[in-house]
């Protein structure tokens, strides 16, 4: 685990936990003006919120900006492969069904490098909760055009646009089985706390694209704080309509859009268990 | 982006909890933009946030200390919310930019103490019960104060030149 504040032994010695018992001692390096704070702070709320204790977490991240955020929390942290994270936050899940896993990354890393893995993990269906920092952006890498960037952004990396669509995240998600599909927005950090709450509490997989601004590399994101609204519709469980309203909207409603009631992947040990000696004998030359 | 008109809290305990959550949702993020300037060597602005964040925090004891709280209440179900996203005295986590100097930080949070002045005046007219009404135009009192406050401050910093973003070694190259 991360450096974190003293928690006493049990939940009931020190009442309810606060947001600032899941974060750890140390501080971003992001940009100052990042939408990544605001989600830090939202999911640091959201465990208050589900009072889930720290060492009941495991976030798990891939490669980027956004997939730092494991270390400034106090829960188990994995910062993983580029565009690996759901892979690994699905053998942990499976692997250990007690503990509750969030799944962080931005655009690129969760719809490029990883984004085989998106399609399948919502197939799958595994317990878990998938929360994207989307920027439009890589970052990281000094603002490359994503997969959400818009083909038209003229950029010194990208001259007069890529010209190539954007990826719908929220549809893919949809259209693959994702349980639960939900857009927040990092300048609504208590509203996206609330979200990435019910995202953990719905079974199966969860996921929740939060568009989150790059104001070093798009600095016209500020304007996204103008054209966010809460959703006007409340959640549906009907894959159709939610396809129809989100293939409708202008991409800045924010809410649970979808709530469906698959049945999870099943998790813990299946089949014959074998030890590891027996495993690695099947390997041995 | 509005989630509902200016309607007050009935009850006093309720607008003041509200205020509460106001000066600490307020506290919390210039704490949080002082990590962030601090991390970004800025420590001229870091110590400006710093120092506003122990600000409203202590305006969120006092009302803890008015109200006989010992603990902040907790969120009542169904109960006011703010016209915005945030409460009006937030700043937006996008304002900051590593190379502000203080009297950036400075302009902000003048702006956030009108924001909070005017939010205060406008609870006092929506207000339907006396005690929320006396609250609010004792609180809008205390903003207005902050703001000039805040107004004397910015005259004792130097105002930055045209060219305070310029950065030799920038992260982005647009020529």
């Amino acid at each position: 685990m991360n450096d974190a504040v003293t928690l006493p032994e049990t939940a009931e010695a020190a009442g309810p936990l606060t947001a600032k018992d899941y974060k750890s001692a140390y501080k971003p390096i992001w940009c100052p003006g990042c939408g990544d704070y605001s989600v830090l702070g939202a999911v640091t709320r959201a465990f208050a919120l589900v009072q889930v204790r720290p060492e009941n977490i495991a976030v798990v991240s891939g490669i980027g900006c956004s997939s730092r955020i494991p270390a400034y929390t106090s829960c188990y942290g994995f910062h993983g492969v580029h565009g690996r994270s759901l892979a690994a936050a699905t053998g942990l899940k499976v692997a250990r069904p007690d503990l509750t896993v969030l799944v962080a990354c931005g655009d690129g890393d969760g719809y490029s490098i990883g984004g085989n893995h998106f399609l399948h993990a919502c197939r799958r269906n595994v317990d878990l909760t998938y929360i994207v920092m989307d920027n439009h952006v890589y970052g990281m890498t000094k603002g490359q055009p994503s997969p959400t960037t818009e083909p038209d952004w003229d950029s010194k990396l990208a001259p007069g646009g890529t010209g190539v669509r954007s990826f719908h995240p929220l549809v893919i998600a949809l259209a693959s089985g994702a349980n639960f599909v939900a857009r927040a927005f990092s300048g609504d950090p208590n509203g996206t706390a609330e979200i990435i709450a019910q995202a953990i509490r719905h079974p199966g997989f969860s996921f929740v694209e939060i568009l989150s601004p790059c104001v070093t590399f798009r600095p016209e994101q500020r304007s996204w704080k103008e054209q966010a609204r809460p959703s006007p519709v409340g959640p549906t469980g009907d894959a159709a309509q939610a396809a129809r309203r989100l293939m409708t909207d202008d991409g800045f409603n924010i809410g649970v859009l979808y709530t469906g009631d698959r049945t999870p992947y099943p998790l813990g040990p299946r089949g014959t268990r074998r030890s590891i000696a027996e495993l690695e004998a099947e390997f041995t030359l | 982006m509005s989630r509902a008109g200016p309607k007050a809290p009935r009850t006093l305990a309720e607008f003041m909890q509200k205020a509460l959550e106001m000066e600490i949702e307020a506290s919390q993020r210039y704490a949080e933009f002082a990590d962030a300037m601090e991390m970004h060597n800025n420590r001229e602005v870091a110590d400006l946030f710093r120092r506003m964040s122990g600000i409203e925090n202590r305006h969120a004891e006092q009302i803890m200390a008015e109200m006989g709280w010992k603990e902040p209440p907790p969120p009542t179900p169904g109960g006011f919310r703010w016209e915005g996203f945030e409460a009006p005295e937030t700043i937006a986590v996008d304002e900051v930019h590593y190379l502000m100097q203080p009297y950036h930080a400075l302009t902000l949070a003048l702006a956030s103490e009108e924001r909070a002045e005017r939010f205060f005046a406008q609870m006092a007219e929506a207000a339907t019960t006396e005690p929320v009404r006396k609250a609010a135009l004792e609180l809008m009192g205390e903003e207005r104060e902050h703001v000039e406050l805040i107004r004397q401050w910015m005259q004792k910093v130097p105002k930055p030149d045209r060219n305070w973003a310029d950065d030799p070694d920038p992260p982005r190259y647009t020529d």
